[in-house]
């Protein structure tokens, strides 16, 4: 952390010196590269961490500008208000595309991005008001206290304030409740659902986040500028801010300034040296860009993210301090079932995947759901923690009907799971993956996550996560990343982020597939004790030995229906589940 | 606006719209098999047009020295990959295909570019060097990374956007060029005067669609190209080479977009880069049909065609916006019907 602080105070120097010893020509591309890096900034969040893009950022940037220039120009508005109203449009632009497209599968965004980015400099051109293809000339200069910021050198200042105070709070962002979301996103989605995400409002919150950035961007370039015109606002120049992105990569916020430098003196570099290699002058320089990112994209996807997190001192894992615990779900006893399914029927198209099954679990059983391959039994699991939905029939949790709601829904209503394939993310800690089963215990936002006024929160769920970490006995590994744990670890992991919720129901799937003898004994040896705690859990599993030493109770399952229901030693009794098994006797 | 006007800008709206359709089947054809969303098939458009004005005006068009020099990458490409793999015997066949092939239409158009032959045979010619690009540039630019995410197959293929028009420039010039239509008969029909060109135009397409609509609707081997878009391992599992069918689809892609070119040469100047915004038109359509119909990325191309045509009557100056902005209620009507959220791969 010293290390840390020691290189940001010293940046901070360096920056707060450079107008007074650096040449005008190095001043000049400093102002474009802090501009740069701010854009940068929300698509390193929107496409490095989140993993959706947009090709119109430049849009954004252009939105912000021709609001102050015309703002200030026609009305004699101020700037600031201007700030202001730039942002309100620029919110709901990015509002409606991100609703629009967010829903639908991630492609559908950046191609949205593209068309509005042409349509609003088409737009630009041709509306007389915004001056056309011409532009808009005589922008006053920035007044900030008595200041006026007509002096490049001046405008420096402004331009680097606000790129580190936004790099400050992305990075205040990712490290928080909304944050740990955040990075879920990104091929973890159905998991992050499950623990009571809503992704796609999340996903429209980072679009907005970066828009915003653009726009902010845009506002500084009108004033720095003086004028403005639609061409630096085109779909090219939205083009090489996500190249400065990838470049960047995602590892760290730090990636959206070293892109935005490289790329640019890049750009400056080959703009000088072309023309005089070529013998011909022209916008070859997007000819080495293209090959630059194809080659980037074919060799190092992660851009220069993970080498700067090599060279760049590591965040040093905080111990996790004693805090109040959160609040608790309220534990009401239930005479009835706990988890009542009725009649619960799935039909993909002329496939009946789950057939009129209906079965209940009691209050502080281990019930096991098992049956051969095909049986249904995966269906089942979806359909109970709602990532498919009921073809008809009912799914009634603690006396309420929960079968078509949403998974976040039912994560909230108190029924924590685990997955048949493991989904931890892997870069993320072990303490931060089961940090994210909290999620529903907390409500930090991303405002007060980004000027870190959700401390308080954050310290209890941190130890609500060490305490489930320390119940699962995986107290040895809390800040090793989960992705270098071995597989027993990481299914344990799972359980650990589950019991985080604070769940009165635990469905689990296929939680001993792939373990070894030594491992499946752990985990029974958790299973019971976390039943003696008072959970209810539901096993669907493989594995008959693993089963049929811990469940209360068993519901057999083959195509698709319920084939017998008891205790374990009856089912192996059962001649209808032998035939099943073993085909016939 | 009287009818004869409106009549006029149908028969307008429909032949853009026609062409546009053409684009959008090639796009939906590419993301069918290989998830490539590909941006730069307007470069092959553009390419078409003046590769064929380059032979119109007796010399070597530029194609000559983009397919050598994509040629010659290509083919070091493949000698790496197999001296890599430790089975130099195969280098020769490979390098004879890869670079000999494409060295042989190069040096067919080069060579016959001074002799003014028949305008068909400039056309073929035409369409045979820039669908020769195709595969070259999925070999090159694609097939390293054919495993990835849709979204990084969008990152390359707007990166390959961008060198492909600053090539287009080094090799085309920054000039425009126009070519000849193949037909400039044209006959009345009641009070309206229809143009040949145009009837081909919409011909031609409609063919295409039907024969793609078959291919991947009925026949085997297009449904096992469609399961490669899928799962590429399953696809190899069961006999399906997806670098092969990758290869097949973008030779076949490139012909439908450089025929794009020939097409719309005689209605507009095509310069260098005028190619992306034909090409986003066709995204357009290919996005009403969600990527994925045939019949349905036709036709919103043509809605696209008939809604620049009349827009251009009435708000000319705003013709791309409303064309562009069309896309938002579309996207809004596929969102409302998509009933579940979908997750990425």
């Amino acid at each position: 952390m010293t290390r840390s602080r020691a290189a940001h105070a010293l940046l901070v120097v360096a920056l707060a010196a450079a107008p007074f010893i650096v040449p005008q020509f190095w001043i000049t591309l400093g102002n474009y590269i802090g501009l740069y890096s701010i854009v940068t900034l929300g698509l390193v969040l929107l496409t490095g961490v989140a993993g959706q893009t947009s090709f119109g950022q430049a849009a954004f940037v252009g939105l912000g500008a021709y609001t102050t220039a015309y703002l200030t120009t026609r009305f004699g508005a101020s700037p600031w208000l201007a700030l202001a109203v730039g942002m309100a449009i620029t919110l709901a632009v990015a509002l409606m595309l991100g609703f629009i497209t967010l829903r639908m599968k991630g492609h559908y965004l950046p191609l949205a991005t593209i068309a509005w980015g042409m349509s609003l400099y088409f737009l630009f051109g041709n509306l007389d008001f915004l001056g056309g293809h011409t532009g808009m000339t005589g922008i006053p200069a920035l007044n900030l206290f008595g200041f006026e910021l007509r002096d490049e050198r001046r405008y420096f200042y402004l331009i680097w304030a606000i790129a580190l105070a936004a790099l400050w709070a992305t990075d205040n962002l990712l490290d928080s409740r909304p944050g740990r979301a955040i990075r879920a996103l990104r091929g973890s989605l159905a998991m992050a659902e499950a623990f009571g995400v809503n992704g796609a409002r999340l996903k429209i919150i980072v679009f907005i986040y970066a828009a915003l950035l653009a726009c902010v961007s845009g506002w500084l370039y009108a004033h720095l500028q003086r004028f403005v015109n639609p061409t630096p606002f085109y779909i090219n120049q939205g083009i090489e801010y996500l190249f400065m992105a990838v470049v960047g990569g995602a590892g760290n916020v730090w990636g959206a300034v070293i892109g935005a430098t490289v790329i640019t003196l890049l750009k400056e570099m080959l703009q000088d040296l072309l023309p005089s290699v070529l013998g011909r002058s022209g916008n070859f320089e997007i000819v080495v860009f293209g090959i630059l990112m194809i080659a980037l994209l074919q060799f190092a996807r992660e851009g220069i993210g993970p080498w700067l997190a090599r060279i760049l001192p590591a965040r040093r894992p905080q111990p996790v301090p004693e805090a109040p615990p959160l609040a608790t779900r309220e534990r009401v006893e239930m005479n009835g079932p706990l988890l009542d399914v009725k009649r619960a029927r799935k039909q993909f198209d002329g496939l009946v995947a789950v057939s009129d099954l209906s079965f209940e679990i009691r209050p502080r059983e281990i019930l096991g759901l098992i049956g051969p391959n095909g049986a249904g039994k995966s269906t089942t699991f979806a359909l109970i923690s709602g990532a498919l939905s009921l073809s008809s029939g009912e799914v009634m949790f603690r006396g309420e009907p929960i079968g078509n709601l949403e998974p976040y829904e039912i994560a909230r209503r108190g029924v924590g799971r685990t997955f048949q394939h493991v989904k931890l993310i892997a870069q993320m800690s072990v303490l931060d993956n089961v940090a994210l089963g909290a999620y529903l215990r907390g409500e930090a936002g991303v405002i007060r996550a980004a000027l870190r006024l959700d401390r308080a929160e954050e310290a209890r769920t941190r130890a609500a996560a060490a305490h489930a970490i320390a119940c699962t006995g995986l107290a040895a590994h809390m800040f090793d990343a989960a992705g270098s744990l071995p597989l027993g670890k990481q299914r344990i992991a799972e359980i650990a982020r589950a019991l985080a919720a604070d769940p009165v129901l635990l469905l689990l799937d296929e939680p001993a597939a792939g373990l070894r003898y030594r491992e499946k004994q752990e985990l029974a040896q958790l299973l019971r004790s976390l039943k003696q705690q008072g959970m209810t859990i539901l096993l669907v599993e493989h594995d008959m030995d693993f089963v049929m030493g811990i469940t209360d109770r068993l519901v057999v399952m083959d195509f698709g229906e319920k084939l017998a229901e008891g205790d374990p030693a009856e089912i192996q009794r059962n001649p209808v589940v032998l035939e099943a098994y073993l085909g016939g006797v | 606006m009287d009818l004869s006007i409106a009549a006029l800008l149908t028969q307008d709206g429909i032949t853009n719209g026609a062409i546009y359709a053409l684009l959008a089947l090639a796009l939906v054809l590419v993301f069918a098999v290989t998830r490539i969303i590909w941006v730069p098939s307007g470069e092959f458009v553009a390419y078409g047009t003046l590769t064929l004005a380059g032979m119109q005006l007796g010399k070597p068009p530029g194609t000559v020295s983009l397919l050598v020099g994509m040629a010659i990458v290509a083919g070091l490409l493949e000698v790496y990959v197999c001296i890599r793999r430790g089975e130099i015997a195969r280098a020769p066949r490979r390098l004879l295909l890869w670079t000999g092939v494409p060295c042989v239409i190069a040096a067919l158009v080069w060579w016959s570019a001074p002799l003014n032959l028949p305008f068909p045979v400039q056309v073929a010619l035409t369409l045979a060097a820039v669908a020769a690009l195709g595969p070259l540039l999925y070999r090159i630019a694609y097939q390293p990374i054919a495993e990835a995410s849709v979204l990084v197959l969008l990152i390359v293929s707007v990166a390959v956007h961008f060198t492909l028009t600053g090539l287009g420039l080094w090799f085309f010039g920054a000039e425009g060029s126009r070519t000849p239509a193949f037909a400039s008969a044209s006959f009345q029909l009641g009070n309206v005067n229809v143009n040949v060109q145009s009837l081909l135009v919409v011909g031609t397409s409609a063919a295409l669609i039907g024969v793609l609509y078959v291919f991947f609707g009925r026949t085997l081997y297009g449904k096992a190209l469609r399961a490669t878009a899928v799962n590429r391992v399953g696809a190899r599992l069961v006999g399906i080479s997806p670098s092969f069918a990758g290869t097949l689809t973008f030779a076949v892609a490139a012909l439908m977009c450089a025929f794009c070119g020939v097409l719309i040469g005689p209605i507009t100047t095509i310069y260098y880069d005028s190619g992306f915004l034909v090409s986003l038109k066709g995204f357009v359509g290919a996005i009403i049909g969600g990527l994925v119909s045939y019949p349905l990325a036709a036709a919103g191309a043509l809605l696209v065609g008939l809604l620049e045509s009349f827009s251009s009557f009435w708000a000319s100056a705003f013709k791309e916006v409303i064309v562009f902005t069309l896309i938002i209620p579309v996207l809004l009507w596929r969102s409302l019907t998509t009933h579940h959220h979908e997750e990425d791969e």
